[in-house]
């Protein structure tokens, strides 16, 4: 009946399929099933550990834009603030290779924070104080990060050792959702615990509901003495940061070295993410599992060696699911209303 | 009143400019314990912009504002609110989204173990609205709520602020007469319990009705102070627009002829993809005015977006002079159905405000001789063309050249008439012909209207002004929920029945459990 109501649903569809993915894959675990079994390959083990690392970069880069764009800042620039994050930490886990492997990882943590931070404060200023057109200030940010990165990288650096995983003890134990949830490096417990303090944060504390409020009616928000540009200033930097982490989760969680270009159009899926989980958090983790499940597979077929569909077939899934996710939803989700406008607090509207 | 009135807010020689305009020049207003002022003027008088400065929104370019006696400077609403001043804005600012208990705490929150206490802040609503007679469900989504209850949310908003001055901005301008009253009622209400109110409206009638002292602004002055007793419509009116203002429509009795407008079974969908249009039938004849009332949003945009083919009919028939038009072009229903369309929204729809006066003259029959010659423009012949239409439907402009967007929205409307009166035609489709514009303007548009009547054009008028549909009107159709309830000769069309009519209660029946 409510509108409202109506939208909440929609942003649960991808974490509907993520526990419908789970619910399976423990079936199918538990079953006495010959290991070259289609759904051995399709709903194992080792697929679901594809599938999670594969996610925890999109689910951060969709907690990005959601902390941006709930405020009303669009942010299209995550893939640069990925980048960005990527590149600081591999050179300072470059720069301290000669400490302690943990400090010299966290070190590496702290720079693909601030870097990403960094960019998030300068899409900021570039919206808000200079009333850039949003999408451009993104965009470039995507160049800067680009070109730089490239420019500044030496392919003779060599980062030594990346996070290994920690077992949870008890929890670890536990069949299937232990080997794939509770055995894993710090950054991937680190995200999983974001989308729920996200979700906490924007729907039951006072500074979530004042984003919320800046990004859907800004001035009902500055009517009531609530200052939007701070807000929106405050969640675009820490969207940057998050942004940041999941750059850091690549090079030091799970390749250990940086690479050219190496968010390969993860911080767009990001987007896509955000986009098909309703701006909400958990909607958003369930669709960055879904998109990661995609590429979960992909693997899984490659490696299992199937020959009658052409590979490059299977590397399109990811891509493929994406776009159907994101077409079908058309007019089914619902943009925080202030969306990329600027906030004026004084101005002759008459 | 209190025997010896204590001022609680003065206002001392407010100015306030914008590039180019003074909105508020030289403005001194005082407002005293528990009265309820009101403060009266045309749109662009500069009333908003004047309680945009009370309220921290704005900073005065010149003057001084005292609270209680004392000298305040405002930075911020937040130091407003602080001063006990609570305001209720002309377009509601509420988060749609969100819930009631949400809106209301925003930027007030309580909080319990870092956490939003949305049980304690429910119930301090429900001691508000018992208190005041205000009834609201905390835990209701505010766009699924009437506009009626999304006001009282808004006043509410600024009692939970402990607000002891309330500035109500135009409150009446979107709700049903009914809904005017209990206004009326929670107002006397607050005004018993020592709030003191200042009431902003342009309807002369609500504020003989309901205030103590009422202050006339005009092109940002202060023009005249007055109370009910001395006051009447006429000379209200007359200090509004600086002028003598006729407010009743003359007309002689219709003489309708053959069918023009015939729209049958008319269903269609809104923006969201829900029903607008349930069925839709009814007839325009020439020579008479059929209004269309009812509360905005029941369907009569959707309506007049069907007939001119700005939005798909999915059932139904839509017969301009006997030819079938349903889902013709618009082009079409202009040209061959000798339509004209005055629309609701004149800068979305009704003009390009970066063009100038002349070509906005224009826009509908550019493709047209004179005004083509070939694939070329005549230029001359759209210049004349405007020189002419500008002296006739007198549009204050500087000359045609001028960009539209620049000239104010009383003669942005004469100017939308002026090129949809012009053509020969025989329907008329005016939406909110009036709408915020000054009484000057208004008065002139309707006298148009009435004109074109008695040249046999069919007119469709479809207001959310009530006043202005039983003005104009020969018959008044009310839409309620997509569907036409009834429609009720003039003769026997009351402020009282259209107003039922509006809330969804047909002729006959008794009044519902409505709040």
């Amino acid at each position: 009946m409510s509108s409202a109501t109506k939208f909440k649903r929609t942003s649960m569809i991808g974490l509907g399929i993520a526990i419908a993915l789970l619910v399976t894959s423990i079936i199918v675990n538990l079953l006495p099933l010959p290991n070259d079994s289609i759904w051995k390959v399709l709903f194992g083990v080792s697929t679901l550990n594809f599938t999670l690392r594969a996610t925890i970069p999109l689910a951060l880069g969709a907690m990005a834009g959601i902390l941006c764009e709930r405020t009303g800042i669009i942010n299209i620039g995550i893939e640069g603030m990925m980048l960005a994050g990527a590149f600081a930490g591999f050179v300072v886990k470059v720069l301290t290779n000669d400490w302690p492997l943990m400090a010299s990882l966290l070190a590496g943590v702290a720079a693909a924070l601030i870097a990403g931070a960094l960019m998030g404060y300068i899409h900021a200023l570039f919206s808000i104080k200079f009333k850039m057109d949003q999408i451009i200030s993104g965009t470039f940010l995507i160049l800067l990060a680009l070109g730089l990165t490239s420019y500044l990288f030496n392919p003779d650096w060599v980062a030594e050792g990346k996070f290994s995983p920690i077992a949870i003890p008890v929890l670890s134990d536990i069949p299937v959702i232990g080997d794939v949830f509770f055995n894993n490096p710090p950054i991937t417990y680190t995200a999983l615990i974001l989308v729920v303090l996200l979700h906490i944060g924007l729907f039951h504390t006072k500074w979530g509901l004042r984003s919320r409020a800046a990004g859907e009616h800004p001035r009902a928000a500055d009517t009531l003495g609530v200052n939007v540009n701070f807000y929106r200033y405050l969640n675009t930097t820490l969207g940057g940061m998050v942004a940041g982490l999941a750059g850091g989760f690549l090079v030091l969680e799970a390749v250990g070295q940086f690479q050219e270009g190496m968010t390969a159009g993860r911080g767009f899926i990001s987007l896509a993410a955000m986009i098909f989980g309703n701006w909400m958090p958990f909607g958003a983790l369930g669709a960055a599992t879904l998109f990661g499940y995609t590429q979960g597979v992909q693997n899984a077929l490659l490696l299992a060696g199937v020959v009658d569909i052409p590979r490059h077939f299977i590397s399109m899934l990811p891509y493929v699911v994406t776009i159907i996710a994101v077409a079908g939803l058309v007019g089914r989700v619902r943009p925080p209303a202030a969306e990329g406008k600027v906030y004026e607090t004084e101005g002759s509207s008459e | 009143m209190p025997t010896q009135p204590t001022p609680v807010l003065e206002v001392k020689h407010v100015t306030k400019r914008f590039p180019g305009v003074v909105a508020n020049d030289d403005v001194n207003l005082t407002l005293y314990e528990g009265e309820i002022l009101a403060l009266l003027g045309e749109n662009g008088a500069g009333k908003s912009t004047l309680m945009n400065i009370i309220y921290g929104l704005y900073k005065p370019t010149e003057g001084e504002i005292y609270v209680r006696g004392k000298k305040v400077e405002m930075k911020s609403p937040r130091d407003a609110i602080a001063l006990g001043i609570g305001m209720v804005h002309q377009h509601f600012q509420l988060v749609p989204v969100m819930t009631v208990a949400e809106n209301i705490m925003l930027g007030a929150e309580s909080v319990k173990r870092g956490l939003l206490d949305v049980k304690k802040v429910a119930q301090e609503i429900q001691e508000l609205s018992h208190r005041y007679h205000l009834d609201v469900d905390p835990y209701a989504v505010v766009e699924d709520l009437p506009v009626g209850v999304q006001q009282r949310v808004e006043i509410i908003k600024a009692l939970y602020r402990e607000a002891e001055i309330l500035i109500l901005d135009e409150p009446t301008a979107v709700l049903t007469p009914q809904e005017i009253e209990g206004l009326f009622e929670i107002m006397k209400r607050l005004q018993s319990q020592g709030k003191s109110i200042i009431f902003i409206s342009h309807k002369l009638k609500e504020v003989l009705y309901i205030s103590d002292r009422i202050v006339v602004l005009r092109d940002g002055k202060v023009v005249g102070e007055t109370t009910p007793a001395e006051a009447t419509q006429e000379k209200l009116a007359a200090m509004m627009v600086g002028r003598e203002v006729i407010l009743t429509v003359e007309k002689e009795p219709a003489r309708p002829g053959k069918v023009v407008l015939e729209v049958k079974d008319l269903k269609a969908r809104s923006d969201l993809g829900e029903p607008a249009l349930r069925g839709v039938s009814f007839q325009v004849h020439e020579g008479e005015i059929l209004g269309v009332a009812g509360v905005q949003g029941n369907g009569q945009t959707e309506l007049v977006e069907v007939i001119t083919s700005l939005r798909k009919a999915e059932s139904g028939q839509v017969i301009i002079n006997g030819e079938e038009m349903t889902n013709a072009s618009p082009r079409a229903i202009t040209q061959k159905g000798q339509s004209s369309h005055v629309p609701e929204d004149r800068h979305a729809y009704g003009m390009v405000a970066s063009y100038s006066v002349a070509d906005n003259l224009v826009l509908n029959t550019y493709n047209l001789p004179p005004f083509a010659k070939g694939i070329r423009i005549n230029r001359p012949a759209i210049i004349r063309h405007a020189e002419e239409l500008i002296e006739k439907f007198d549009v204050r402009t500087p000359g045609p050249h001028t960009p539209a967007g620049s000239l104010s929205g009383g003669n942005q409307q004469k100017m939308v008439v002026a090129r949809e009166f012009s053509r020969p035609i025989k329907l008329l489709i005016a939406a909110q012909p009036t709408r915020g514009i000054d009484v000057g303007s208004i008065e002139f548009i309707h006298n148009q209207i009435v004109a074109k009547r008695d040249e046999g054009v069919a007119v469709l008028l479809v207001s959310a002004e009530l006043d202005e549909i039983m003005a104009l009107s020969d018959r008044i159709a009310v839409m309620y929920k997509g569907e036409i309830l009834d429609i009720v000769p003039r003769e026997e069309a009351t402020r009282e029945n259209i107003g039922l009519l509006m809330m969804g209660v047909k002729r006959g029946e008794k009044v519902g459990a409505t709040s």
